[in-house]
């Protein structure tokens, strides 16, 4: 894992001095509220429906025990004793009041951790594949790449007010876990000629106008991979529509002057600053990529599992993944318990949680995109004890990749924005397919309160969208869109739905499916293979 | 230079010069005055305007002034800096809706000069431009990055 040393300590320590002064001052009210509001959200702080929110970065999804359970503390002393992890692999507390808020920055920054540009129109925290590191079928670890363009984009002085905010999503192996191309840049590293180097994805992006990222540069080395980001940025800086919000992200630029067009400003703009001395040395990599060696693996480390217990065997199929090294495996633990909110976590099992990582896990921990937490480096011999110890703290649900592991934005319980409700909606459908949900088998379900589609369901093999008919919460369903490797972006289905309304339409999506599914084929394969046609008759008769 | 200096301008503006020289007293012109006529020496440009018309010129400018309409508008960073990646070495003021707390990237961006819409607290100023002990990034000005400190 990276380590801080002192030049990144003393960075993040000037933040939270920083940002103290900027709370004093709006505070006294020499900040007008329109003046504070770029900066607070800079460091993370939004002002919801009932209180401040404050989401804190966990770059690139990666922390240890020490810094789970300061989130715990945080969540404790400062919130209401529960945490949310997000879609983009952080965490955010909703009931958070400005005057702690520099004390909480203040208490990250002692376990190297803080808040920077979780918002804000800047490059927002660098998100990646959950299981980095761990995979096999990785062909480097994406990490210390995405921890070179933390530091880059931190405090970037150009790119600080962007037309709108920017997200960059890193990736090193050909399944795709992190929604790279539905990010403004995505980037997947890949090996050419025996050379590690990246190809760039530019112009992903969920919101009201979802669009898929166009590759724009085929290969690029590590020794100018920031100039050849600093040209994608310039061009999209000075070019960006700033007109409407709603057209501001980078996708609408590209869409609007065309991917061809896009690319020849960057390769110009490129040209122009490649040789400015603008590109750490590859010591720089070198430095951080030592960080990420990972840990001695015990070679002779069993790599059977006695699966006698059968509940532990259920989630050993569904929630536990292939390690790298033989005798090891990867543990998703699911925040989605039937019945809950999807990506919450209490104080008591943030800690839980770390402990494990502490003794079972290399100290290692990851968030991952769909609001899960990874342990990725156990052993295959203490997966019983960890799940015995999950299970009692109600953290073993064996849900991974089904229909009730939802994402969910936090919609019309938190968010000013939202048109409908989305929490309940996911434990409603949660407590509905829980008893045939592994008959189902993979079926990702995403729902977003608004079209702001914060809840990702343009990439839901099942997507609910919120929205509003004469003042009534209303649903719109739509199917077929992914993520993954196979991207895509799903389609309304028809005329909507209310909250139970749509709960039934699923319901007969997924008896059609059943009806229709040729061997072990999944949901979205079948989707894929028939049409919308058959669904469409499933649902409206 | 690490502090401002405080000057008035005889249009009545106030600036805050990090320049020791005198104040250009030529009024600025427009970006398409400035190309329909070749003895002007200030410019300014306007957000949309593209920087990168200047750069056959900058010879003859003395000021180069960047017009920021509100403070959400970032267009202008980047105007400054392939000014100065160009290679300028004359005034690069920042005017209009310029906050406090934006002077310290516009100064690694470039920018020597200001003319802040409203006026700008000196002390609060002063203090933001000490607070990063070191940037990440190899910018516009003469500040060392880290990964430089940290591999000479
Ligand atoms: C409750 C307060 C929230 C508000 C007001 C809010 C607002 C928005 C808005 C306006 C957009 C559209 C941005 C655009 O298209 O330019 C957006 C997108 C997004 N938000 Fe939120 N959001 C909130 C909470 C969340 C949470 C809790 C998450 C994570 C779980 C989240 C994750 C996202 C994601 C992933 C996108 C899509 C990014 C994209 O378009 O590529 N948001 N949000
Ligand atoms: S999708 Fe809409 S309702 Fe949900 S969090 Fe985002 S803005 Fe709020």
């Amino acid at each position: 894992m990276y380590r801080y040393d002192e030049y990144d300590q003393s960075i993040v320590d000037a933040r939270v001095e920083e940002f103290r002064d900027q709370v004093e001052r709006r505070l006294s009210g020499a900040l007008t509220e329109d003046q504070f509001k770029p900066l607070r959200l800079m460091n993370g702080l939004y002002l919801q429906l009932h209180a401040y929110m404050l989401r804190v970065a966990v770059p690139y999804g990666t922390l240890d025990s020490r810094q789970m359970r300061m989130l715990g503390h945080i969540a404790r002393k400062y919130d209401r004793g529960y945490g949310h992890f997000t879609t983009r692999q952080n965490i955010q507390y909703n009931w958070i009041k400005l005057a702690d808020a520099p004390d909480i920055l203040a208490e990250l920054a002692t376990v190297q951790m803080h808040a920077i540009q979780t918002s804000g129109n800047c490059i927002r925290n660098i998100s990646s594949d959950q299981f980095a590191g761990a995979a096999a079928d990785e062909v480097a670890d994406p990490r210390p790449w995405a921890e070179l363009l933390r530091q880059w984009s931190t405090f970037h002085p150009e790119f600080t007010y962007l037309p709108r905010k920017f997200k960059i999503a890193v990736i090193a192996a050909d399944e795709d876990r992190a929604a790279m191309r539905l990010h403004d840049i995505g980037i997947q590293l890949l090996t050419r000629d025996g050379v590690l180097g990246a190809k760039i994805f530019v112009g992903g992006g969920m919101g009201r106008t979802p669009m898929i990222a166009h590759e724009v540069k085929d290969f690029i080395t590590a020794d100018h991979l920031m100039s050849y980001l600093e040209a994608c940025l310039r061009v999209y800086n000075r070019y960006g529509r700033r007109d409407n919000i709603y057209k501001a992200r980078i996708k609408i630029l590209l869409h609007e002057i065309g991917v061809d067009a896009y690319r020849e400003q960057v390769e110009a703009e490129f040209a122009a600053i490649r040789d400015l001395g603008i590109d750490p040395p590859l010591a720089e990599l070198e430095r951080i990529t030592a960080m990420f060696t990972g840990p001695d693996f015990a070679s002779d480390a069993p790599d059977t599992v006695d699966r006698a217990d059968p509940d532990f065997a259920v989630w050993l199929d569904q929630n536990v993944a292939a390690h790298k090294q033989p005798g090891h495996a990867i543990v998703t633990i699911s925040l989605k318990p039937i019945g809950g909110i999807p990506g919450d976590a209490s104080a008591d099992q943030i800690d839980l949680v770390a402990d494990l990582a502490e003794r079972y896990g290399h100290d290692e921990l990851r968030v991952t995109h769909a609001q899960n937490i990874v342990l990725p480096h156990v052993r295959k011999a203490d997966l019983y004890v960890i799940w015995t110890a999950l299970r009692d703290a109600g953290l073993a649900e064996a849900n991974l990749d089904l229909i009730s592991d939802i994402i969910a934005c936090p919609g019309l319980d938190y968010c000013s924005l939202a048109n409908a409700r989305s929490i309940p909606l996911a434990q409603k459908i949660g407590e509905r397919f829980a008893g045939r949900q592994r008959e189902l088998g993979e079926l990702k379900l995403k729902i977003s309160g608004c079209i702001n589609a914060c809840g990702h369901h343009h990439a839901g093999h099942i997507g609910i969208l919120g929205v509003d008919k004469k003042g009534t919460e209303n649903y719109q369903l739509l199917l077929g869109g992914s993520g993954a490797e196979d991207v895509s972006l799903g389609k309304i289905t028809g005329p909507g739905f209310d909250e139970d309304g749509v709960v039934d339409a699923i319901e007969r999506v997924t008896d059609r499916y059943v009806a229709l599914r040729e061997a072990d084929e999944r949901f979205l394969d079948t989707y894929r293979r028939v049409g919308m046609q058959p669904f469409k008759e499933a649902i409206y008769g | 230079m690490v502090d401002p200096i405080t000057v008035n301008t005889n249009a009545g503006e106030t600036l805050l010069r990090f320049r020791d020289d005198v104040v250009h007293d030529e009024p600025a012109v427009t970006l398409d005055a400035f190309l329909g006529q070749t003895n002007a020496t200030a410019v300014r440009l306007e957000a949309g305007d593209d920087a990168r018309e200047l750069l056959e010129h900058l010879g003859q400018i003395a000021l180069v002034e960047i017009s920021f309409p509100t403070f959400r508008d970032g267009r202008g960073y980047s105007a400054a800096r392939i000014l100065r990646e160009a290679g300028f070495e004359g005034e690069l003021r920042a005017a209009g809706d310029v906050l406090v707390d934006q002077i310290p990237h516009m100064r690694r961006c470039g920018f020597d000069s200001f003319a802040p819409e409203k006026p700008v607290d000196a002390a609060t100023l002063t203090k933001l431009l000490a607070l990063y002990p070191q940037p990440y990034q190899k910018a516009a000005d003469a500040r060392v990055p880290v990964w430089k400190l940290r591999h000479g």
